[in-house]
């Protein structure tokens, strides 16, 4: 007896047709950004990669201040994130009472709930001045001479974009992170316990070693992350422009890639060479989150499926 | 060889240190929601909630239309992310055991990763420069592609879920894969299913960032599909930029319209899933 | 047993999930019917809407402006809802340098329509993007400070004339955020900064980084010994701004090193220097800059800075004195200016500048700021015969001393004098739709 196919058939069309609007989609962004930035790569070549300079008056379009922009506020995310994202990790898969993990990890994934805009509304009027008080004016006061503490701060600036930035990527760093340290197999933990290892000294020397990898990969993660985040970055970091905005001083305001966009291409004229350029950093901005998340893919999906479920 | 205690001390130490790092991530979540409360609740009234934004100079008005951007902007999301992420995490689930789903499987999970402002940009240039004007649709669009990827994951988990002695049922009595899937599979994954579609449905709420250059913004309410229209999160981007402390008040009130809505549907099903194991 | 112990625990769970899809489908629904229901509101009643938005002022750079005035258009909506008359949509953008005199205009002249539901949207996007606008047919007419020249849009005849219609005259103030050392923030209420051209441009153009400059302390005796030593965060408009076309203007005339390094070239767009420099969208956004960071100092039209009582500098003006900005010292500015041979409007204004008018005390920032629209009104795409009709008497009406000019002292922007009205009458009235004069 054979059942009728069409209806099964239509189905199956059907459901691999809409399965593949994801590449459809890939390939519009990439195909539009791509054919929209032909003219500024056209006009200005390599030096909008490597210039400075960034003026529609006398036509040069240098994008490298904002990609150091990004550099800069992704690093220091990443830097101030990422131990607290692993005390956090460590915390909830090892050290904490069992009563309270599931509260305190879902306070941390609330923080990832929060949207971008408030993120960025509480950064401008509370945590700007909080951080201006404690930590940048004696940063600058004590330290000014050092040029990365140079300037006088007054909130709006690449420190407290990174900081934004790093409250933002630490419950994806965290969780993941977590998850990589619970899948390391219980045989290993209990042969450390069982030499007389502290519990500390289990997480250091044992599950921070074993998963090594796929912590790296939450990290990536955590920097793709940091790399696109726009509206909060937008709303702090000072939006500045041309060689202004080399983020040679953490107290003075700069800009990064995506908040050029936000803050800037609205009021480029349509069709200009102007409009292109910023068409221009988001491609660039496109292939830079897009190499990320596949290295990160494959990192964390790698030490995953390895990892979990070794032997028990 | 180090002592004992010595260990022993390095022990409570790092424990009160990751501790620590747990209190300095949870205070900005609290301290978010505190400001977020205390600035905003003061702004509410049925006045705030219809009507549209004032001069400046004058009154600040109210969040009507953001308000009333936000839901058409969910409903347009819903109508067309919805169908094609499920759909798509269907075939992922139920079909894909093949490279050209894995495939598929790395481009959603590197499309969330896209930047949202990215996303705005190619759906300006791809539909506002050829329809012409701001709209709505256009909004709908560029948050639908957020979704899609999302909801085309969580459908795939949650399908995934399903116990395969189920299905093997259904098909053993003689019933079509395609209508196993509809009547079976799919009912059976209903709440993980609606769970990861409610989530997916907070997160395009609060973004910002594809609406600046596809609804553009505006102080009326919804005035066609071919017109300029506001929204939650940009109406607090626009207000918090203003010198005037009474638009800067009303951000903090939009601010707390929009937290309104996006925790509740988080921690609704949170509480919904609760006793289950749901990621 | 077992089975039925079971079949309980699957029933029980069942209606879990059912309360659970309940409540989901119940939230889903309430936001599609939300929707729904705002679109039904405000397209069943158009009436109600205009009157009671009645400017709907957009920005993409962040600076808003409506109006909801309930109160003089109830009296419209009570008499419209019997019958419904016919809608009138007319959208500009353009300068935020004027926007505080058309969001009071613009609601005010809607009002006086009960022939039409008139609705004048304007989005306050900078004098170059309202330009461009205009350019690119998506407006119906464009608000900017600079005067020059407009490209026609695609497909217009080349003998296409573009009008500048001067509408109001405001002025540029220096605005400052400054907390001396001995703790006291200067404020609207204590003695203002003193500066002068030069030094204005050596703050903008780097040459002056720091509060407790000289140069700074020899202008402002009485507070040298407070000046902080901080560097000076001077914030400038990030979009394309005739707002800073005036004031770059004016400093060019103060100072030749600004003019030769940060003066506007022939595109007319100038780039400062200054080495602590900040960027904001909008009169408005930079408004929101100085008032939020101490330190810093940027330059506002004057309304903006009543509206938010920022502190102002008293700038010294050619004939050596000090003078604050305000509408008596602008209005002193405008009568002192030589205002003879004015062009017509389709003539070109750049030459025409009331910067350092020559008067005891008259406000050296002072400019025209016009609206532009095309004498050939049909060139827009979209345009109809009600609309342009319903524009040029917008315009007509703006000009007038008896109305639209009436508003703008309230906001401390002059009057135009009344050789500019008539050239400005002249010339609205010859606007054209397709090659007809309009009942204005």
């Amino acid at each position: 007896m054979r059942p009728k196919l069409s209806g099964d058939l239509l189905f199956k069309i059907l459901t691999t047709v809409l399965a593949a609007s994801a590449a459809v989609i890939l390939i519009v962004i990439a195909y539009t950004l791509f054919t929209g930035s032909l003219p500024v790569l056209k006009w200005s070549g390599l030096y909008f990669f490597t210039g400075t300079k960034w003026n529609a008056v006398r036509m040069l379009y240098g994008a490298l201040p904002y990609m150091l922009g990004t550099l800069v506020t992704s690093a220091i995310a990443l830097i101030i994130a990422v131990p607290i994202s692993l005390g956090i990790a460590i915390f909830l898969a090892d050290m904490a009472p069992s009563a309270l993990r599931v509260p305190i990890s879902y306070l941390v994934e609330l923080l990832a709930a929060v949207p971008s805009v408030i993120f960025g509304l509480w950064g401008l009027f509370v945590m700007r001045f909080w951080v201006v008080k404690y930590i940048e004016t004696p940063l600058s006061t004590y330290l000014g001479w050092f040029p990365a503490f140079s300037g006088t701060p007054f909130g709006l600036d690449v420190l407290n974009a990174g900081i934004i930035l790093a409250i933002m990527i630490i419950p994806i760093v965290s969780s993941i992170s977590r998850e990589i340290i619970q899948a390391v197999p219980n045989s290993v933990k209990e042969g450390a316990y069982s030499i007389g290892a502290t519990r500390w000294e289990v997480i250091r020397n044992w599950e921070l070693n074993y998963g090594r990898s796929g912590i790296f990969g939450a990290v990536i993660l955590g920097l793709g992350r940091a790399v696109g985040e726009t509206m909060a970055v937008t709303m702090l970091i000072g939006n500045a422009v041309g060689p202004a905005a080399i983020p040679i001083s953490l107290l003075k305001p700069g800009q990064t890639m995506a908040s050029l966009i936000a803050n800037d291409f609205a009021e480029a004229t349509r069709g200009s060479i102007e409009y292109s350029a910023y068409i221009g950093v988001g491609l660039f901005l496109l292939l830079v989150t897009l190499s990320i998340n596949v290295i990160a893919h494959f990192i964390v999906a790698r030490s995953l499926k390895i990892k979990g479920g070794a032997v028990e | 060889m180090t002592s004992y205690t010595y260990r022993k001390f390095k022990n409570k130490l790092f424990f009160w240190l990751s501790l620590g790092c747990v209190i300095i991530a949870v205070l900005p979540l609290l301290s978010i929601l505190f400001e977020v409360v205390i600035k905003g609740a003061p702004q509410l009234s049925i006045q705030f909630i219809t009507k549209p934004v004032g001069i400046m100079g004058q009154s600040a008005g109210g969040i009507g239309p953001a308000i009333q951007g936000t839901l058409i902007l969910i409903g347009l999301t819903s109508l067309i992310g919805i169908p094609i992420g499920v759909i798509s995490g269907i075939y992922l689930a139920e079909y894909g055991d093949n490279k050209y789903a894995d495939s598929i499987r790395i481009i959603n999970g590197v499309l969330t990763g896209v930047p949202s402002i990215v996303i705005g940009v190619t759906v300006f240039l791809a539909a506002v420069i050829f329809l012409r004007h701001f709209s709505p649709l256009a909004g709908g669009l560029a948050l639908s592609i957020i979704a899609i990827p999302i909801i085309a994951r969580t459908t795939e988990e949650s399908l995934k879920l399903v116990p395969n002695s189920i299905r093997e049922a259904s098909l053993a009595l003689g019933v079509h894969k395609w209508r196993t899937i509809i009547s079976v599979d799919l009912p059976a994954a209903k709440s993980a299913l609606i769970t990861g579609i409610l989530l997916a449905v907070a997160r395009i709420a609060g973004e910002t960032a594809p609406l600046i250059m596809t609804i553009l913004g505006s102080q009326t309410f919804f005035e066609g599909f071919n017109q300029p229209m506001d929204a939650l999160p940009l109406r607090i981007w626009r207000d918090a930029q203003l010198p005037y402390a009474n638009f800067q008040a009303q951000a903090w009130g939009a601010a707390l319209v929009l937290i309104l809505i996006v925790l509740s549907l988080n921690i609704g099903v949170r509480i919904a899933n609760r006793g289950r194991l749901v990621k | 047993m077992e089975s039925q112990n079971s079949q309980n625990s699957q029933k029980t769970k069942q209606k879990k999930m059912n309360y659970k899809l309940i409540g989901v489908a119940i939230i889903i629904i309430i936001a599609l019917v939300g929707g729904a229901l705002g679109v039904a509101l405000v397209t069943r009643s158009p009436n109600t809407v205009t009157t009671a938005t009645a400017t709907q002022t957009v920005t993409s750079s962040g600076v808003t402006t409506a109006t909801i005035t309930a109160t003089t258009t109830s009296t419209a909506t009570s008499s419209s809802t019997s019958k419904t008359l016919p809608s009138v949509i007319l959208n500009g953008a353009g300068s935020t340098f004027q926007q505080p005199v058309l969001s009071v205009m613009i609601p005010a002249y809607e009002a006086t329509r009960t022939d039409i539901a008139l609705t004048v949207n304007y989005q306050g996007v900078g004098s170059g993007a309202g330009i461009s606008d205009l350019e690119a047919g998506t407006v119906d007419f464009a608000a900017s400070d600079v005067p020059g020249a407009v490209t026609l849009p695609t497909g217009a005849p080349a003998s296409t004339q573009v009008l500048w219609i001067p509408d109001t005259i405001g002025c540029v103030t220096v605005s400052y955020n400054l907390k001396l050392t001995n703790g006291t923030v200067m404020s609207i209420h204590d003695q203002p900064l003193y500066l002068n051209g030069s030094v204005i441009a050596g703050i903008f153009d780097g040459q002056i980084t720091s509060w407790n400059d000289p140069h700074i302390a020899a202008l402002n005796p009485n507070i040298a010994s407070l000046l902080p030593a901080k560097s000076i965060v001077a914030v400038h408009r990030s979009d394309s701004s005739g707002t800073t076309y005036i004031f770059s203007g004016y400093l060019c005339k103060e100072s030749s090193y600004f003019n030769a390094t940060d003066g506007p070239g022939p595109s007319k767009t100038t780039v400062f220097t200054a080495p602590n420099l900040v960027g904001a969208n909008g009169n408005a956004g930079v408004a929101a800059v100085v008032q939020g960071d101490t330190y810093s100092i940027g330059y506002v039209e004057l309304a903006y800075a009543l509206q938010n009582t920022m502190p102002v500098s008293a700038i010294q003006n050619v004939q050596g004195n000090w003078i604050l900005p305000s509408l008596n010292s602008t209005q002193i500015a405008v009568q002192a200016a030589a205002l003879s041979g004015l062009p017509a409007n389709n003539q070109s204004w750049t030459k025409v500048s009331l910067l350092n008018a020559n008067a005891a005390g008259a406000y050296p920032i002072v400019a025209f700021t016009y609206l532009v629209v095309y004498k050939e009104l049909d060139v827009i795409p979209g345009m109809t015969q009600s609309m342009a009709t319903a524009l040029a008497q917008f315009l007509y009406w703006v000009v007038q001393t008896s109305g639209g000019q009436s508003y703008s002292n309230g906001i401390s922007f002059a009057q135009l004098p009344s050789n500019v009205v008539t050239i400005d009458d002249a010339g609205i009235l010859s606007l054209t739709f397709n090659g007809q004069s309009l009942n204005v």
